[in-house]
């Protein structure tokens, strides 16, 4: 099995599932209980916080803040837009036009209780961070971006962002979706989504960075654990292996970026494919449309040889992109793309077994 | 007070010296639908059935609605049973009778009763009387009307016990699934063909199914959402065989050697020729299509003569008189409307021309279809088919 489809979902890392196992034998107490093992618990949940602040700070401007756990970006997402906008004095949200449904389906029920989201689509802007940016304006309440796009690798200059969008309005709070990001470019943000299937951790759970001296109302109430943020009782194994699959993370940036020059190399010696991952696109993520082989055709071609990829986004299973077109990609090509996702075990020789699983599936199919 | 469940029969309550065989049939198809449900005893007499549960976990509000799609039956109806006391009927019959008399649609009603069982004391026209009264006292706001009331309460007097009923439920009607033979339904995973299916059961057929796969250019979702189809139609047709064939060589033989505007034609003819050797070898003694008239370019009356053409066994189209509409209402009705309309590619629209020929001349097709060494590719593909059994309220695992 070759797997490239590591945006969709990464294989859960050795340290993870040890870590999963030995939560569950050995520290299987409630954190709330006032026991040994409700201790042991919160150790563990403690611990997982300093392990993902530190990731997150992976750059000079050290982020200082609150980690709350949820069941996954989607939670993430939908807890730091809806908390916001619940306080917000402005009815202005700037975002793009490639969000991911967990954030663009939030941003429309916002819409339908008279908020106004302003979505900037990349294909218009030569500088698409500082765009971001200069659409804000005094009565903006909320920016809201992906650090990483999905489907495509299109990534923004978060820290750039962040300072632009506080020069203009130090009151706009700065929401980052950093599911595809995360670990993989430098973040800031006032809010940041990460999740844990996404970097080798366990698919259920994910989390939410929240910046020192914001305060938003929880989504989700109850047992008020998680300082009232998120109620319902933590689940320390999925958090244990969340902490290990950070700690353990072994994708590089140089790595993904000698293979995705390798592909690409070998996808320019075959005719009529263009790429649609540009320059300023993460290594780890190439999307590029091979014309003539509709997309579901080419990934299930792929699968009979045991090549694993995805067809634009996994999350829309079969429907249409809605985010390619913002790209600048016609609908001839999205019909015909496909996302290739690297993880640290990727070599070249997967590369050379899918460029031939492609070759053989265009002679096959491309009549 | 027990409950029992009359079935009276649909058509085969007009059958003459055979009526005995189809009786059996139904009688046995029924046991195996209610055997999910619970233990049910089966006593049968002047065109009724009568079920009774046997055991506490026998629910008999489920048999009724698992009764209701049971081919070969006419009407379904739950009863009381009491003891043959007439003063003990008429105590509970407000109780009884409430369900039947509720809405406000309800106005008049109609007492009938049969003595099967001459030693009661009571004629029927005596019965008829007392309850009569009895239901006018439990319920003031009715008015009698025995020409056309809105309820007829029935009580039979039989050996056993007095047997008070109300409502009477429409029954699935047609004949009992196999009291026909079998026939084998080409199923796409579109609206129509599990509707076919359905009609043609109707008609007492015992329906198995053939599908065809194209990998890579058909998926397994879609496959699962052809077996999900299957599994769906259990609850009308009974078991199901599942016959699924490997067609894309023979997708791609067409594409490669065939003029693009005949390739549906061709490939609905091969379809067909397949589905001749599965009928040969297990012995199926027609082919069901959901073909619908003109509906596109494949069900002109042109293409329909070539397709036809290739058949050597009686092909029924049941829905060929219908439009959409009407089919997609047997679909809804019969709950495979949701899962025929998720959205996954099947094997009839790979390679479907742009322009295809509406108006096909047979000698055209035959000629271009010659071009070819179809029978082979035929061959291989039906020694490659496999088969499953759906059985009835069994689930398989699908994934959305």
């Amino acid at each position: 099995m070759i797997y490239l489809d590591n945006a969709a979902t990464t294989k859960p890392c050795a340290e993870c599932i040890n870590a999963v196992n030995a939560a569950m034998e050995q520290s299987f107490g409630n954190a709330s209980s006032l026991h040994k093992l409700g201790t042991a618990s919160i150790e563990i949940i403690a611990r997982a916080k300093k392990t993902l602040l530190g990731a997150l700070s992976g750059t000079k401007t050290p982020l200082d803040g609150n980690i709350i756990f949820t069941s996954g970006a989607t939670e993430s997402n939908n807890t730091a837009l809806l908390g916001v906008m619940q306080k917000a004095r402005g009815k202005r949200i700037v975002t793009t036009a490639v969000e991911h449904p967990s954030v663009a389906r939030v941003l429309a029920r916002l819409e339908e209780n008279g908020f106004e989201a302003v979505k900037i689509a990349p294909r218009d802007y030569a500088d698409f961070t500082e765009a971001l940016a200069d659409a804000v304006d005094e009565n903006t309440a909320l920016v809201s971006a992906m650090a990483v796009n999905n489907e495509t690798g299109f990534k923004i200059d978060v820290v750039r962002l962040y300072e632009n969008v506080k020069r203009k309005n130090p009151k706009t709070l700065v929401h980052i979706d950093a599911v595809q990001g995360f670990l993989k470019v430098p973040l800031a943000g006032d809010l940041i989504s990460v999740s844990g299937h996404k970097i080798h951790s366990t698919k259920g759970i994910g989390a939410l960075f929240i910046k020192k001296g914001i305060n938003i109302p929880p989504l989700i109430l109850g047992g008020g654990q998680q300082n009232n943020m998120r109620s319902g009782t933590e689940p320390v194994e999925l958090i244990a292996g969340f902490d290990a699959a950070v700690r353990a993370y072994r994708g590089s940036e140089e790595h993904f970026t000698r293979l995705k020059g390798y592909l690409l190399e070998k996808l320019a010696q075959m005719n009529d494919i263009a790429v649609n991952s540009s320059g300023n696109c993460v290594p780890n993520i190439v999307n590029f449309s091979v014309r003539g082989v509709r997309s579901e055709i080419m990934l299930h071609s792929l699968e009979e040889n045991g090549i694993y990829v995805s067809s634009g986004s996994a999350c829309s299973k079969g429907k249409k992109s809605e985010v390619l077109p913002a790209f600048g990609i016609s609908d001839k090509d999205i019909d015909c793309a496909v996302r290739v996702s690297f993880c640290a075990e990727n070599t070249t020789d997967d590369i050379d077994v899918l460029c031939d699983g492609i070759s053989k599936t265009i002679e096959r199919v491309r009549r | 007070m027990k409950e029992i469940i009359m079935v009276k029969y649909g058509e085969i309550a007009l059958k003459g010296i055979n009526k005995k065989t189809f009786e059996d049939m139904l009688q046995s198809n029924i046991k195996r639908r209610l055997k999910k449900i619970g233990q049910f005893g089966y006593e049968r007499m002047q065109s009724t059935i009568y079920i009774e549960p046997c055991d506490e976990n026998a629910d008999a509000d489920a048999a009724v609605e698992a009764l209701k799609k049971v081919f070969g039956i006419g009407a379904i109806q739950k009863c009381r049973v009491f003891p043959k006391d007439i003063e003990t009927v008429k105590a509970n019959l407000g109780d009884c009778l409430k369900d039947a008399f509720q809405g406000s649609d309800v106005k008049t009603f109609k007492v009938e009763a049969k003595r099967a069982d001459k030693t009661f004391p009571l004629t029927s026209p005596e019965i008829q009387q007392q309850l009569g009264d009895a239901v006018l006292d439990a319920f003031p706001n009715l008015g009698v009307d025995v020409h056309n009331p809105d309820v007829t309460v029935r009580l039979e007097i039989r050996d056993n016990g007095a047997y008070l009923s109300a409502k009477r439920i429409t029954g699935a009607g047609g004949m009992p699934v196999g009291s026909s033979g079998k026939a084998l339904l080409m199923l796409s995973g579109g609206i129509d063909s599990p509707a076919a299916g359905y009609m043609m059961a109707k008609r007492g057929l015992i329906v198995d199914c053939i599908h065809y796969i194209s990998p890579p250019y058909t998926s397994d979702r879609a496959l699962a959402k052809v077996r999900k189809l299957c599994e769906e139609m259990t609850d009308y047709c009974g078991d199901i065989m599942f016959y699924c064939v490997p067609f894309t060589e023979i997708q791609e033989a067409i594409r490669d050697h065939c003029p693009e505007e005949y390739f549906t034609v061709i490939m609905r003819r091969l379809m067909v020729k397949i589905a001749n050797r599965v009928c040969k070898k297990d012995g199926y003694g027609a082919i069901i299509t959901g073909e619908s008239l003109a509906q596109v370019a494949s069900q002109t009356l042109y293409a329909l003569g070539c397709t036809n053409a290739a058949a050597e066994y009686p092909v029924f189209r049941p829905l060929i008189g219908m439009d959409k509409i009407e089919i997609t209402d047997i679909a809804r009705r019969i709950g495979t409307f949701e899962t025929s309309i998720l959205p996954y590619e099947d094997c009839c629209t790979v390679f479907s021309p742009k322009h295809p020929r509406t108006k096909p001349h047979l000698d055209d097709v035959l000629k271009a279809e010659a071009v070819w060494d179809f029978d082979s590719m035929i061959e291989k593909a039906v020694e490659g088919t496999s088969v499953t059994r759906y059985k009835y309220g069994e689930e398989t695992v699908f994934i959305e």
